[in-house]
């Protein structure tokens, strides 16, 4: 089952046409998926050497202050007790990077579910038994987790996350909004959100004669290794981490996180190798989140819809111990042609878990505030809300004037429209009815930014004729390791059956982590240039191969350090129809639709489940899930997949997804955009702008649930 | 780990009997609430008297027309039944849109009668909740309640019961049989939880050491038709916001036999004789069942962020008593 003939590999008829960049692109199956459903694909709980010691965390269940006194005789005294590490004991770390890793080094608690000890013991069982026997007395000081919009402590950060500064101007705003024919002003708000991927964070660490292995679930084992390394004063080549299969991250397993160091510093500490399994309830507290956005847009347009004048305006929180700012102003900046713009956030640092990257961190929420706003604009002006769009297509980059490498929004729209069946449309809303339930459509764009990252790589031929190919690639769920080895086939001119392919383990040559939608378009560089420069010695050659085999090493820091001349992003454009219960304010979504133009699709197989799981996820964003800070107890309501809600098979329709196959020459040298997140951009405003269709009722709060909806159908019922 | 004991009772009469001996033992069905409970430290019996293996495991045909339940039943085999889909459909509906098919398989009846509330304090051990630890206090009433009651709630407990079933059962006017130290008796199911009151730590009637062995179902209505609607924040595998159980019988227009019971509104399901009062020999109409829904719900007494909940049991309560006066 190797060819997957989907309806959606197919490219639209509007596609750019010509040779492709890559020979790759054909339909194959993941090389680990036998494994993966037999059980055999080992995960980081999963590795258990001899001796094996079992940890379990104490989370502060205070929101700010310090620890005053542990008391841990009663917990010792329990069987199979090892140990309990606190910053009484626990090994002393150097200054991390990552503030939010100074794990057990001092008695400061920023926000409830920091972890104060560690409680280590000789069964899963037993440490947990220990770690609730730890008595921990605090000095409690007032605290404050809420968010808002006026919020006296928000300030103007240096930058972003991503690198973007934080306020971007063009021309005077405020006047061409003030002179604007229509207007539109309105705020939006996403709450906070959590990554929650099948495979909770986990980590077994092991020294042996000072060497740390480490089995970690992570998306990139290079940054992790080297984290280690600095924290624990240990040489590279003194630390390996190993990520061989990994069961989803969507970010939050993107730099080291806690259960790597924690069990580290157990393993240390105790001489025995050390598990730890962060559980389910603990992990919104520790390994980060998406911050909630409360998000002013403001549209000043002509009677014919074109803009004048756009403003986005975003306020989020961080935390107490790192600045971490959502970017979700950022989106427009790229997105229209505005003569007059300001995009802008302001940031408080509250006694909250520190945000992190959740799956397209700034474009999720900043587009559906964005793309909530055009359709609100379309409605005021009675322009279709594709035709908007249409007349306001920029012809450069509107923020920094560079041409677009390649833009295809407007092909993603039109044939989106097309497969959908968008026209006829009536554009009143409430006047549909199917069974009894209020039947609406709605549109909304996508987009992502290309980034890219230096990467080694190593390809050999072995005097049989077989390959290896070796890159610490990581390899999220996403179909990494199938579509390496298709990039590697392609330069090599050989069948992908020859090639071995070896990722996952920081004992590879370096590669950046499987994030920013960067990891296939970073890896299958390297990949490419070395098996390129494998496949010319291979030609060159005269005679059999030497015994060992002939290797070449390639590194693509050099291609990747200047900042390109172009404008790269990847577009797409997302198709709802759903369904409203007026008895019971349900929102379920009938249909979803969405059409990508994201460079060279190099595996039409594994590219449609990331798209379609980003758009599920995205439909999870507008519908089921969110999450709440306690603001007496200061922590995530929510605290399990009982609580929170991501969407069930049952929510789910017969997801569509298809593409445009770009040829971009500006990208690298396979022509590949990264298509991990733009799928979730998007969809949650798509379905918004549905629910206004069926209903007339406008929703700018996320997610759509029926306690928000229900008071607006009174009269519709 | 927290120590405890494990017996698998070979009779009733000896689970019972371990039981009443063992101040706190508790009696495992399929475990799919009470496991989970222990393992965040909420429940900590030093006792589990396993009665899973137990012959209360057969649905029986009563002489009078009606229905025996064992207590062991799995809830996936309650809800597939023949004599349940065709005689009991709010029954068989009930269950289908609870849980998920694996916990359906696992999930016994009686066990599904005495799940806890899922209120999120109450499975946090680290803070002061009523029905865990009483008299530490509920924080609740002033936090995340939006999933909480509107109805019955008191000063002290603003918990909900989450059992679907247990709201099909009170609108089929069944009766529980329980067998404990002193002896067997039968209580309505209406009456077999509890309001919080002053003692939220008692959700039910069931005395130390007895057993729930079975339920019956009393004879089906000729004529009568009955339907479950429950409203959730997604398509399946969460718990009611609200749901409603409804019985309605209809003659030459007028309602001849109502029974409607609430899930989600109280901390127990919620039979509404207030509203069964004006049904009864009233019109079938939407304008009697929306008077009907509001005579009831004149009581409740939303929290700040579970007012919505009124609305959508007034709306779910009109709908299926709509629904079921077309059907006859």
């Amino acid at each position: 089952m190797s060819q997957d003939p989907l309806p959606s590999a197919n490219p639209g008829p509007t596609a750019t046409r010509s040779a492709p960049a890559s020979p790759a692109g054909a339909s194959v199956a993941r090389r680990e998926g036998r494994e993966k459903v037999t059980g055999t694909a080992r995960y980081a709980a999963e590795h258990t050497p001899p001796g094996c010691a079992y940890a379990w965390p104490v989370p502060a269940t205070i929101c700010r202050g310090r620890v005053l006194a542990f008391d841990t005789r009663a917990a010792l005294a329990l069987p199979g007790a090892c140990t309990v590490l606190t910053h009484e004991n626990a090994p002393c770390l150097a200054p991390p990077d990552d503030p939010a890793l100074e794990l057990l080094q001092n008695d400061r608690v920023p926000h409830h579910g920091w972890y104060v000890a560690l409680a280590v013991a000789d069964t899963l069982e037993a440490a947990r038994a220990v770690a609730a026997a730890v008595r921990v007395t605090y000095e409690t000081e007032t605290h404050d987790v809420r968010l808002t919009a006026g919020h006296p402590h928000l300030y103007t950060p240096e930058s972003v996350n991503g690198g973007y500064p934080a306020i971007s101007e063009r021309g005077d705003f405020e006047g061409a909004f003030a002179a604007a024919p229509a207007t539109l002003d309105a705020t939006y708000a996403v709450p906070p959100l959590h990554n929650h991927p099948m495979e909770p964070h986990a980590a077994t660490a092991r020294w042996k004669d000072g060497h740390l292995t480490v089995h970690d679930s992570s998306q990139g084992a290079t940054l992790v290794r080297d984290e280690l390394a600095a924290l624990f004063g240990l040489g590279k080549d003194e630390v390996t981490v190993v990520s061989e299969h990994v069961g989803g991250g969507f970010g939050c397993k993107g730099t080291p996180r806690p259960q790597a160091v924690l069990a580290a510093m157990a393993a240390r500490y105790t001489g025995r190798p050390v598990k730890l399994a962060l559980p389910r309830r603990q992990l919104a507290a520790v390994v980060g989140h998406r911050a909630p956005t409360l998000q002013r847009v403001r549209l000043g347009a002509t009677h014919d819809g074109v803009l004048t004048a756009l403003a986005h305006e975003v306020a989020t929180h961080t935390s107490t111990v790192k600045e971490f700012v959502e970017q979700a102003a950022v989106p427009a900046r790229v997105m229209y042609a505005a003569p007059h713009s300001r995009t802008g956030h302001r940031v408080v640092a509250l006694d909250v878990p520190s945000p992190s990257w959740m799956r397209a961190p700034g474009e999720a929420p900043g587009m559906f505030a964005l793309e909530s706003a055009v359709d609100e604009l379309a409605v005021l002006l009675d322009i279709d809300p594709i035709d908007l769009r249409v007349r306001n297509e920029p012809g450069t980059e509107p923020d920094s004037g560079r041409p677009f490498s390649s833009r295809h929004l407007v092909d993603c729209l039109q044939d989106g429209a097309r497969r959908f069946g968008w026209l006829p449309r009536d554009p009143r809303p409430a006047v549909r009815r199917a069974g009894g339930l209020l039947v609406g459509t709605g549109v909304a764009a996508a987009t992502y930014p290309v980034y890219l990252g230096g990467s080694d790589a190593e390809a050999h031929a072995d005097a049989d004729g077989g390959y290896r190919v070796r890159v610490n690639a990581t390899d999220i769920g996403t179909g990494a390791r199938t579509v390496l080895t298709q990039i590697a086939a392609a330069a090599l001119g050989v069948p992908e059956s020859r090639i071995r392919i070896e990722i996952g383990s920081s004992d590879l040559p370096d590669a950046p982590v499987a994030g920013g939608s960067a990891g296939t378009g970073s890896w299958g560089w390297a990949v490419h240039k070395a098996c390129t420069a494998l496949a010319g010695r291979l030609r060159d050659l005269d005679g059999p191969l030497p015994a060992d085999g002939v290797t070449e090493t390639a590194d693509t820091r050099q291609e990747n350090a200047e900042p390109s001349p172009y404008a790269r992003h990847a577009f797409g454009a997302h198709f709802a129809e759903v369904r409203v219960d007026t008895v019971t304010g349900t929102v379920r979504v009938h249909r979803l639709l969405g059409v990508f133009a994201a460079g060279h699709i190099l595996n039409p197989r594994t590219a449609r489940s990331q798209f379609i799981g980003g758009m599920t996820m995205g439909l999870g964003m507008a519908l089921t899930e969110g999450s709440t800070l306690d603001p007496a107890f200061g922590d995530f309501t929510p605290n399990d997949l009982a609580g929170y809600h991501v969407p069930v098979c049952a929510d789910v329709p017969a997801i569509e997804a298809y593409w445009i196959d770009e040829d971009d020459p500006h990208l690298n040298p396979m022509g590949t955009k990264g298509i991990g997140e733009i799928g979730i951009v998007g969809t949650a405003a798509a379905i918004a702008n549905a629910v206004r269709h069926a209903t007339g009722v406008r929703l700018r709060d996320l997610p759509l649930t029926p306690d928000k909806l229900l008071p607006h159908l009174a009269r519709l019922s | 780990m927290k120590p405890f004991g494990y017996l698998r009772a070979a009779s009733v009469e000896e689970a019972v009997r371990a039981g009443a001996a063992q101040p706190g033992a508790k009696f495992l069905g399929g475990g799919t609430n009470l496991v989970d409970l222990m393992k965040l430290g909420v429940e900590e019996p030093p006792l589990l008297v396993d009665v899973s293996g137990l012959p209360l495991d057969r649905i029986e045909e009563l002489p009078d027309g009606g229905l025996r339940i064992g207590a062991t039943v799995r809830n996936s085999e309650l809800a597939a039944a023949v004599a349940v889909r065709e005689r009991y459909p709010v029954l068989s509906q009930a269950l289908l849109s609870g849980a998920s098919g694996q916990l359906r398989n696992t999930a016994t009846t009686g066990g599904n009668l005495v799940q806890r509330t899922r209120c999120t304090y109450f499975q946090d051990i680290s803070k002061p909740c009523n029905k865990r630890a009483p008299g530490t206090g509920c924080p609740a009433r002033d936090g995340a309640h939006r999933d909480l009651a509107v109805l019955g709630h008191s000063a002290h407990c603003v918990a909900t019961q989450p059992s679907d079933l247990a709201v099909a059962l009170a609108a089929l006017d069944a009766t529980a049989h329980l067998h404990g130290p002193d002896g067997e008796r039968e209580v309505p199911v209406t009456e077999f939880h509890r309001l919080p009151g002053e003692h939220p730590e008692q959700d039910t009637v069931l005395r130390p050491g007895e057993l729930i062995t079975a339920v019956r179902l009393p004879p089906d209505r000729p004529g009568a038709h009955s339907r479950y609607r429950k409203a959730r924040d997604r398509a399946s595998f969460a718990f009611a916001l609200v749901s409603v159980g409804a019985v309605l019988e209809v003659r030459g227009g007028a309602v001849r036999y109502a029974a409607l019971a609430f899930g989600g509104l109280a901390h127990r399901p919620w039979r509404a004789r207030a509203a069964e009062e004006v049904l009864r020999g009233a019109p079938a109409t939407a304008d009697t069942f929306a008077r009907a829904a509001d005579a009831e719900l004149a009581a409740a007494r939303p929290l700040r962020e579970n007012g919505f909940k009124i609305t959508l049991a007034r709306n779910l309560a009109i709908d299926a008593l709509t629904d079921l006066a077309a059907r006859t």
